[in-house]
């Protein structure tokens, strides 16, 4: 009789380790997809931003129809490739990040639009939207590394490979082009 | 391991309080039944008697919308799920402090004078300090020590009492016979026991607090990539002197910087809440990458001894540190910008209506003032409310 509460305790025991390990794959696996949405929202908000803070700019940025041009044509292109693949869609967002600060950079050259209450606050949105990109980026890069650390590391990548939990990929921006950005002055 | 020698302590104050009652058990039971009911009050209440209690203000996005963007930023960074509410403390001293008993009904405060004083970057690094004190559950963790450190001293000041003056008296009638001796000096060690549990007690708490803070400081590093916002920030914190009006030892060791901080405050004080801010200043520069373990490093390399990071959260991956920080400094209001945004905030907030007049002045009208309209009294133009 010992020795069948034996093996219904070691089962038991084996059910309960594959749960908890089950379970913490699917968090991670939701976190990733979260954060992954937390990105898209951010790209999403930039969009709209922009069309503004031209709008807003034009008036008085006579002198950099170009740069307005480019930051119009990076948004839409961006837009466009926003349903391609992660690595397409990660450059013209990188592109769109550069020309942005371009933008941004040239605008300490017009006092005016500075004093622009309307442009101020677009601006503080555009800047603070770059960083929450940024930090969405971040979290959803850190997510995926413990993801896919647990399905690969023993014991859970047996548990991930009986049901089919998949390595997922970084989100890479071309770090280059974004961080450094061509810091234009004006002394 | 600290939290279990506090409850320990608790559990042998019970105990030789029990002395007093000719009944251990008593003495138990009246720690454990107490200790539960302030835990209670703390876990339901805590947020919202230290908010109302500091005079802390709600803010919503359009009051200050770099605030809230702030905020959101580093809520973002740390994947917390639930954007906590901000709060805003009208006072000129220099701190902020979290609260909230979960992750998703947490709190952030900052005072006004900290608010006007700090640019973005440093913002950045103390809001992030905060958000991981709510990611790290350092509320809960610390409200529960607060009530264990705070039922231990009321337990050891009325124990103490109970066994000089009232056990005395009873012991004497009952033990006639033999075994006085043995019975006096169990009430001796008891004795003794509630003079020094207090003060060990409080010792464990501080240092159970100064370990906390050191991982919130690690952990903004981390969410930020960008350890030089806080250090900068705790630079110009610990150059302030104004102490917070309407902090208390119970809520200190959920500020950025300890409220009651002296100056020349020693490196190896044991009796703070938080480490002394040179200190985490030095570890935050020497850091050299934006990780957890880079900052176990710099930690070890500042103070000497092991890390202060848990090993569990010591992840392999190399983190490095924002060199260039994305927004640019173009939109970046200077500290006295800063000032009136702030100063216009709390207006607001304190239901002024505030109109400009053509001649420069800025009248703020109390939400008392009930006629229709009101002269500048610097330029007599008439305005209509």
């Amino acid at each position: 009789m010992l020795p069948v509460y034996i093996i219904i305790g070691v089962v038991v025991v084996l059910a309960i380790i594959l749960f908890i390990l089950y379970n913490g794959l699917v968090r991670l696996r939701n976190q990733v997809k979260n954060a992954w949405a937390q990105i898209d929202v951010q790209l999403k908000r930039r969009y709209d931003l922009i069309p503004n803070l031209v709008e807003t700019a034009k008036g008085y940025m006579k002198h950099e129809r170009e740069t307005l041009e480019s930051v119009t044509k990076a948004r839409n292109l961006a837009q466009q490739l926003s349903s391609a693949g992660a690595g397409e869609r990660a450059k013209a967002e990188g592109e769109l990040s550069s020309v942005l600060s371009r933008l941004l950079a040239v605008v300490e050259n017009y006092p005016d639009l500075k004093a622009n209450q309307n442009f101020l606050a677009l601006q503080e949105e555009l800047a603070s939207t770059e960083n929450k990109i940024s930090f969405s980026r971040q979290f959803y890069n850190d997510s995926v590394l413990r993801y896919n650390n647990k399905t690969q590391m023993v014991p859970s990548n047996i548990v991930a490979s009986m049901f089919g939990f998949k390595a997922s990929e970084f989100f890479e921006v071309t770090l280059t082009a974004e961080r450094e950005a061509p810091k234009v002055s004006f002394t | 391991m600290l939290t279990i020698g506090m409850g320990a302590l608790l559990i042998l104050i019970g105990y030789f309080l029990g002395l007093a009652f000719d009944s251990a058990i008593t003495g138990l039971v009246i720690a454990i039944l107490l200790w539960v009911i302030l835990s209670l009050v703390a876990y339901f209440q805590g947020d919202s008697i230290l908010l109302s209690m500091s005079r802390a203000k709600k803010i919503k996005r359009d009051d200050h919308p770099r605030l809230y963007n702030v905020v959101e930023e580093m809520k973002i960074a740390s994947g917390l799920e639930k954007m906590p509410n901000i709060y805003i403390i009208d006072d000129p001293a220099l701190n902020a402090f979290a609260t909230g008993r979960d992750p998703n009904r947490a709190s952030v405060a900052i005072t006004s004078g900290l608010l006007q004083k700090l640019n973005r970057d440093e913002l950045q690094g103390v809001i992030g300090h905060e958000i991981s004190h709510i990611k790290n559950r350092d509320v809960l963790l610390m409200a529960m020590c607060g009530v264990l450190l705070g039922t231990i001293v009321l337990l050891a000041w009325y124990g103490g009492r109970f066994l000089i003056f009232g056990a005395a008296g009873s012991r004497r009638s009952s033990s006639s016979g033999g075994g006085g001796g043995a019975t006096i000096i169990i009430l001796v060690v008891a004795l003794v026991f509630m003079i020094l549990a207090p003060i060990f007690a409080q010792l464990i708490y501080f240092a159970i607090s100064r370990k906390r803070e050191y991982l919130a400081d690690a952990s903004s590093a981390l969410y930020t990539r960008y350890p030089e916002g806080l250090a900068s920030a705790l630079e110009k914190l610990g150059a302030s002197t104004g102490q917070l009006k309407s902090a208390n030892k119970a809520t200190a060791p959920m500020y950025i910087i300890n409220p009651f901080r002296k100056k020349g405050m020693k490196a190896s004080d044991l009796s703070s809440t938080h480490p002394p801010i040179s200190e985490r200043i030095r570890i935050l520069r020497a850091m050299s990458g934006a990780s957890f373990n880079d900052y176990d490093q710099a930690y070890s390399q500042v103070h000497g001894g092991k890390g202060v990071v848990p090993a569990a959260s010591l992840a392999a991956a190399t983190v490095p540190i924002a060199t260039v920080k994305l927004e640019g400094e173009a939109g970046e209001p200077n500290e006295i910008q800063r000032a009136r945004e702030t100063s216009d905030v709390m207006w607001r907030l304190s239901n002024y209506t505030t109109i400009e007049c053509d001649c420069g002045a800025k009248l703020r009208v109390p939400p008392k003032f009930k006629e229709p309209r009101i002269k500048c009294p610097h330029c007599g133009r008439t305005h209509q409310l």
